[in-house]
């Protein structure tokens, strides 16, 4: 199966996206990155999306955690990481193991 | 732990050993599983953590010196020469098996053209070289994707098994020996009463 690319994200950090050649859709705010996710979700196998609409989105990610595609993965945008994403796995690493592995590095 | 609601006959407590032996044996299945997920998991977390730094550190450069670069370029010029189309990366999706999870495995194939969607004269140089960097950032960005999936893939599954563990190991197994401790308990008593009834009748 051969799968396209895709960046959901605010005007600036994808433009550049956009001319390495994945396919950009841009959404200001989280309700937008919804709907805009819900579509795109259907035809790309890899879908970035930016910190900022991640944290607004929460729960509405959880849902792509079910199966293999697509994959959403969280990327800073221009204003540089929050860490958003390293919680992230942390999260989710103390959810299967019951200790968080990072806590003291 | 309650007893499970059954007559007191041999019938019942032959079903009720096998299917104690099964659950038993299910309960070790189940906990060696567990055991291999999390080794396996262990190692894809912490690559994860590092490819995640690695990729994030690379990103904000990039995004950073091309927000600089746009700001020099008026928004109608720069909005005009990212319009057009660019040959779009395409990947190979497909899926494999880890402890019985379906995990994405996804290799890039078609990688974007080297030029430029845009004219030199149209941006500056700076754009031209973190529009470079991005796409030679995908792949590993691609790679952390595929990690990621798979470490929360994962997750779920550990947590799936770990509450059927203890479903088999607190729950099941108990009751079912309870249950068969009663039954063996009924069944000695009836011999006993038969026995003495059959001294008192001699």
């Amino acid at each position: 199966m051969t799968g396209r690319c895709a960046i959901v994200g605010d005007g600036d950090s994808i433009m550049v996206f956009k001319a390495a050649g994945v396919d950009s859709f841009s959404a200001a705010d989280g309700k937008s990155a919804r709907d805009t996710l819900r579509k795109v979700a259907r035809e790309y196998s890899v879908i970035f999306l930016t910190e900022e609409l991640a944290r607004e989105l929460g729960d509405f990610l959880k849902r792509f955690d079910e199966t293999p595609y697509p994959v959403v993965l969280v990327i800073p945008s221009k204003n540089g990481s929050t860490g958003f994403g390293t919680e992230e796995i942390r999260r989710a690493s103390e959810r299967a193991l019951g200790v968080d592995l990072f806590s003291n590095d | 732990m309650t007893r499970l609601n059954v007559n007191p006959t041999r019938m019942e407590l032959k079903k009720l050993k096998a299917r104690l032996a099964t659950a038993a044996r299910g309960h070790k299945l189940l906990k060696d599983k567990s055991d291999e997920m999390v080794r396996q998991f262990t190692g894809l977390v912490k690559r994860n953590m590092k490819l995640r730094a690695e990729v994030e550190r690379e990103l904000s450069f990039t995004l950073r010196d091309f927000s600089v670069a746009r700001s020099v370029t008026p928004v109608y010029r720069a909005e005009a020469a990212f319009s057009l189309p660019v040959s779009s990366v395409t990947a190979e999706c497909e899926t494999g098996c880890i402890m019985g999870v379906d995990i994405p495995k996804i290799t890039v194939k078609g990688k974007a053209g080297k030029g430029l969607p845009y004219a030199y004269p149209e941006m500056t140089s700076e754009a031209d070289a973190a529009v470079g960097k991005a796409g030679e950032l995908l792949p590993k960005l691609i790679e952390l994707a595929e990690v990621e999936k798979t470490v929360r893939l994962l997750a779920a599954e550990i947590e799936r098994n770990k509450r059927r563990v203890n479903a088999l190991e607190y729950v099941m197994i108990p009751q079912l020996e309870e249950t068969i401790a009663y039954i063996k308990g009924k069944l000695d008593e009836n011999e006993r009463a038969a026995i003495i009834r059959l001294m008192k009748i001699k």
